[in-house]
């Protein structure tokens, strides 16, 4: 190889390791941070991952936000209108949680099957419904209504 | 009848952009002057009737006028002054217009100052910006009026979200606007070259030009909105990876890459193709990250509405923007291409290799915002990626590019010797190995590995660019240039960001704890003292108001006074924390709620160095428009 082709070929070579680098790098942390969303219905049937972190959605059950006296542990439901999963979160909720609201969740499962989550979320509106909760009540409600065979 | 007249005069400002897109272009191409003549008092009518209609529905607001639709929607009797004003571009038809009024101020302003440009080019320019031109008031004008009236017009309006009655508010979107639209400015730039079809040496000092005061106004309005996120939503967060956030970062990070790629195309004709392409990235990326925000397809705090027929209007206008402006580049690219040699190692190839990791980090960040929302469109499975994913990819991203920004200042042309690069730069080399270890050891609480390695590419970024400003291209102290006194500063400002971020990330201290009246809490030398909550009335919320007085070992410092307020109007809760603000440290106290016993939950936290991070965005402006002024100076002095 002349000189010139020679110094080109290793550009080329250099450039082409770094985005393969890159490239890895970025699909390894997408797969490993990637969180899906599960509704309350989809995790009673045990479909949610027992040691990953997921997002876990649905409407704030009426009365059952329940604190403990002396700590910031609270304890409430959350529901798709059709099955409730037990949620317990330690710290500050966010300002437009409360009874009768869609949020989302982000946490794991414990062993008894209660939803500890890390994180709590409600939109910055009050008349927003997050589109992940407002599908899955569409989705338990359709099923509910499904003519059930004798 | 004023909203009418504002309805009207935005019509108006369309037949004004059609004249603008057709007649210059069509006079390029059949050498007819006149027809090329048309092209500024269309700009200027174009800017002057947007405008108008513009400071009609600002009327509107400031008037009262709820029988127009998206005042009562969006404002109230009670709401102060600044904040009917602001409330203009408080939601998505107003932003919009405001959009629109900024393309159109742009395309007058580039219409003033482009009179040295040949002829045939500046045609070619203006006209394409008349094209986005035409696609946006007609989005406006058949998806989102501003000026719809109600039949029954309320007595009171239904208010802006409390969230936006801001002074954030009015000046974030804003400035934000004028970066993105600007990237409308290059792209335009990028096309008339393309259809021009010839090698044009000017094009890369104009483009260059007008990228650099919209990068800085993109840099300023992402700061700005990254600040008011951090005292009005984030409970302290100054970045959440939001998909908004993603939207405004990729014009951004291709902005940046542009600038430094036409640096080399300017000083020594290369990379033409390369810079097209960025080009055209950038405002592609600007379209993609207004259809994010605007057509609800996001769960965002910025995506109130949605309305799908926007979406496609905002996305169909993507498609045809990208492809038509791609095909052009595929088509023509290679006329306008000029290669020189440059060697591996070369001043060419650290900006090439920086290009490079700035389009890695483009493709990071959209991956992460765009494949979740792709997924749950076809209905495959709804995913989410959060921070951990963009953090820990960003960071061995960074680590490379910061080597690279500090040896790139250094490098020669064309080519160098890596030895004798590091010789000279071994001054710079040394201190910041020094400052990275010395700075956790001495003043930081404890030393962690990523700490060192982030004030190692922080210092040095910043005394690289320090010590060869002072140094010169001569080896001791001469006056610096203009240009290289800008750019110097815009690398200092990203070294203060950084050393934001890196202190910030590591050694924030934040807690939610109980606190009843007259309790304390100790964040290192800091004491918070809870002395209670009162209630207050205020013209258009309630609130309870904390009382924290903190000391700093023993010695009084500051009075904090958080509140929790509740709009009257929406009947909607709002976290206003209290925030004594320092260079070195900032200290945050935010009220949760009320617990049983009357104590009450408190978010309390020790953010040091935080203000850096928007102090270095105010340093990187400023650098571009100093690059700009002597820009504008050597224009002058070679015309």
């Amino acid at each position: 190889m002349s000189p010139v082709r020679k110094k080109r070929f290793y550009m080329v070579l250099l450039l082409l390791t770094g985005v393969s680098i890159a490239t890895f790098l970025i699909i390894q942390a997408f797969s490993q941070n990637m969180m899906f969303f599960f509704s309350t219905t989809e995790v009673k049937q045990g479909k949610a991952p027992a040691d990953r972190d997921f997002r876990l959605g649905g409407l704030v059950v009426n009365h059952s936000v329940q604190r403990e006296s002396g700590s910031l542990k609270v304890h409430f439901e959350l529901t798709d209108s059709q099955t409730p999963v037990k949620v317990e979160y330690s710290g500050i909720l966010p300002d437009l949680f409360r009874e009768g609201q869609g949020i989302i969740a982000k946490g794991r499962l414990n062993d008894q099957g209660v939803f500890v989550a890390k994180e709590v979320l409600a939109k910055h509106d009050e008349n927003y419904m997050p589109p992940e909760v407002a599908d899955s009540i569409n989705k338990a409600q359709l099923a509910s209504s499904e003519p059930v065979q004798p | 009848m004023i909203p009418e007249i504002g309805h009207f005069s935005l019509i108006l400002g369309l037949g004004f952009a059609t004249v603008l897109a057709i007649f210059p272009l069509w006079g390029s191409y059949k050498n007819n002057s006149a027809w090329i003549a048309l092209s500024r008092p269309a700009a200027f009518g174009q800017f002057l009737f947007v405008g108008l209609s513009f400071a009609c529905l600002v009327y509107a607001f400031i008037d009262n006028d709820f029988s127009v639709k998206y005042v009562a929607a969006n404002s109230n009797t009670q709401l102060p002054m600044i904040f009917k004003v602001s409330a203009t571009w408080g939601a998505h038809e107003g932003s919009l217009l405001l959009w629109g009024l900024i393309l159109t101020l742009w395309t007058f302003a580039v219409s003033l100052f482009n009179r040295s440009l040949p002829e045939s080019l500046n045609a070619k320019l203006l006209a394409t910006l008349g094209l986005v031109s035409i696609g946006f008031l007609l989005f406006i004008l058949i998806t989102s009026n501003p000026f719809e009236r109600l039949l029954e017009v309320p007595q009171e309006g239904r208010s802006l979200n409390p969230l936006l009655q801001d002074i954030g508010l009015a000046i974030h979107p804003p400035m934000l606007y004028m970066g993105y639209v600007g990237m409308a400015v290059s792209f335009a730039f990028a096309v008339a070259v393309l259809l021009e079809g010839r090698l044009e040496m000017a094009w890369a000092r104009w483009t260059k030009a007008w990228t650099l005061i919209a990068w800085a106004f993109l840099t300023l309005g992402i700061a700005l909105g990254s600040w008011w996120a951090y005292y009005e939503l984030g409970w302290g967060g100054w970045w959440f990876w939001d998909p908004v956030e993603n939207a405004s970062l990729l014009p951004w990070l291709v902005a940046t890459a542009l600038i430094h790629s036409l640096a080399i195309t300017g000083a020594r004709g290369t990379f033409q193709s390369w810079s097209l392409l960025l080009a055209i990235l950038a405002f592609a990326l600007s379209l993609l990250g207004t259809f994010l925000v605007r057509s609800g397809v996001l769960t965002s705090v910025h995506a109130f509405t949605s309305d799908p027929s926007r979406g496609v209007f905002i996305l169909l206008f993507l498609v045809v923007v990208v492809g038509l402006s791609l095909t052009l580049y595929s088509a023509n690219a290679h006329k306008v291409t000029h290669s020189k040699k440059f060697s591996l190692f070369s001043k060419e190839s650290l900006l090439l290799f920086n290009n490079v990791i700035l389009m890695a980090m483009m493709a990071t960040v959209l991956l992460g915002t765009l494949y979740p929302l792709i997924l749950d469109a076809l209905g495959l499975a709804k995913i989410s990626v959060g921070a951990p994913y963009f953090n820990s990819v960003m960071l061995p991203l960074t680590v490379p590019l910061a080597i690279f920004m500090g040896f790139g200042f250094a490098a020669h042309w064309k080519q160098d010797q890596g030895i004798s690069l590091l010789k000279r730069m071994s001054l710079p080399l040394i201190l910041s190995l020094m400052t990275a270890i010395l700075i956790p050891l001495l003043i930081l609480p404890d030393v962690q590995g990523l700490g060192i390695l982030g004030l190692f590419m922080s210092a040095w970024i910043g005394f690289s660019a320090l010590y060869w400003l002072l140094r010169g291209q001569q080896g001791h102290f001469a006056k610096p240039s203009l240009q290289l006194v800008g750019s110097s500063l815009a690398h200092i400002g990203f070294a203060v960001t950084l050393t934001g971020i890196t202190i910030t990330s590591l050694y924030s201290i934040e807690k939610d704890i109980r606190l009843a009246e007259g309790d304390s809490y100790h964040i290192q030398q800091y004491e918070f003292r809870f002395d209670g909550v009162k209630q207050k009335q205020e013209a258009n919320y309630l609130a309870s108001e904390g009382s924290v007085t903190v000391l700093e070992n023993g010695e009084f410092i500051a009075h904090l006074k958080p509140q929790k307020r509740t709009y009257l109007t929406q009947g909607m809760p709002m976290t206003e924390a209290g925030i004594d603000a320092g260079l070195n440290r900032d200290l945050f106290v935010a009220l949760g709620e009320r617990l049983q016993d009357g104590a009450w939950s408190v978010r309390v936290q020790y953010k040091p160095f935080i203000r850096w991070i928007w102090l270095g965005s105010i340093l990187m402006a400023l650098g571009a428009l100093l690059v700009l002024a002597a820009h504008i100076r050597n224009g002058r002095r070679s015309a």
